[in-house]
């Protein structure tokens, strides 16, 4: 299974996702941001950081590199793309994800393990996820999702919210919303569902000794799904 | 050519940087003070000399670059 993480300008999860990818049993390559061609792969990742220093909104430099060509074609074409945290500001300002990552509401740096409800098991993402909520961490300043009225109908017509912050037992309410994000909104897919974004980082939580291990559980049926 | 573009967040959409500069001016003593949007300015020199032609293209790097529509209006207030 051969798997691409994109390396921006100012990325800096891009290490951490390798070393999860791999540990997973990924086949990863590390590209960078001014090559033309992915390599082939069944699974592309734009990781977190702050790409190009964050400069004019987070992620519409990175949206405009070189290699997102190839991306966005590869995204067309139905390959799986993952984008987390400053990988999901990147890819609402390609326009493959609706809606957009404001400032956090309270204008923090929010750095912290977050649950997460998984709202949709019909992709090889979640599916065969056997646990309704996860333990994920976030670090982000803006990852307060938003999109128009019209936007957020359509997106849950169409089954696109991936995940809502939520507490421990799947609640979700305005005390489990780290960031002020629409409907506690913490990751949405594309129509097909191919494309997923999500602010929090399960590359995160891999080592029992370190973290929790429910980013393992996340890698693990990726890699399954994607067999 | 220059042009000048400012782009601001469209009204429906909270801007809490704004909120927070209205409080600071309001503690500093400017109680009048009842609304903040905080937004962007940009002087773009082009190369070119027909008004029309830089302003059309000045909007098209609006829509394509410098505003995100799902939350931002965009204006050219000048050319010159």
């Amino acid at each position: 299974m051969n798997s691409s993480v994109i390396t921006f300008p100012g990325s800096n999860c891009d290490r951490d996702m390798d070393v999860a990818l791999k540990k997973f049993g990924f086949k990863n390559k590390m590209v960078w941001h001014n090559d033309v061609e992915l390599p082939k792969s069944e699974l592309v990742v734009l990781p977190g950081g702050f790409s190009y220093g964050d400069y004019l909104r987070c992620g519409s430099m990175a949206s405009k590199s070189r290699i997102m060509k190839s991306v966005i074609n590869f995204a067309k074409s139905g390959g799986k793309i993952m984008g987390i945290c400053n990988g999901f500001q990147i890819l609402v300002e390609t326009g493959l994800l609706p809606g957009v990552l404001l400032r956090n509401k309270y204008l923090e740096f929010i750095c912290k393990n977050v649950f997460v409800k998984v709202n949709n098991k019909n992709n090889p993402y979640f599916k065969d996820i056997k646990k309704d909520t996860l333990e994920l961490h976030i670090a982000h300043n803006e990852g307060n999702y938003f999109c128009s009225k019209e936007q957020i109908k359509e997106i849950n017509n169409n089954n696109q919210i991936a995940l809502y912050y939520s507490d421990k037992d799947g609640k979700i309410n305005e005390n489990t919303n780290p960031n002020g994000s629409i409907k506690n909104i913490a990751g949405v897919f594309n129509k097909e569902k191919n494309v997923l974004g999500m602010m929090p980082h399960p590359e995160r939580m891999i080592d029992p000794d370190l973290s929790g291990e429910d980013g393992s559980i996340f890698f693990k049926n990726l890699i399954n799904n994607l067999k | 050519m220059k042009i000048k573009i400012i782009v601001t967040l469209k009204k429906s959409v909270l801007d809490p940087q704004g909120t927070v500069i209205q409080q600071a001016l309001n503690g500093m003593g400017f109680n009048d003070v009842n609304e903040v949007r905080q937004g962007k300015f940009f002087e773009i020199n082009i190369d070119e000399k027909d008004q029309n032609k830089a302003e059309e293209k000045a909007d098209e790097m609006c829509k394509k670059l410098l505003a995100n529509l799902v939350i931002e209006d965009y204006k050219i207030i000048g050319s010159q």
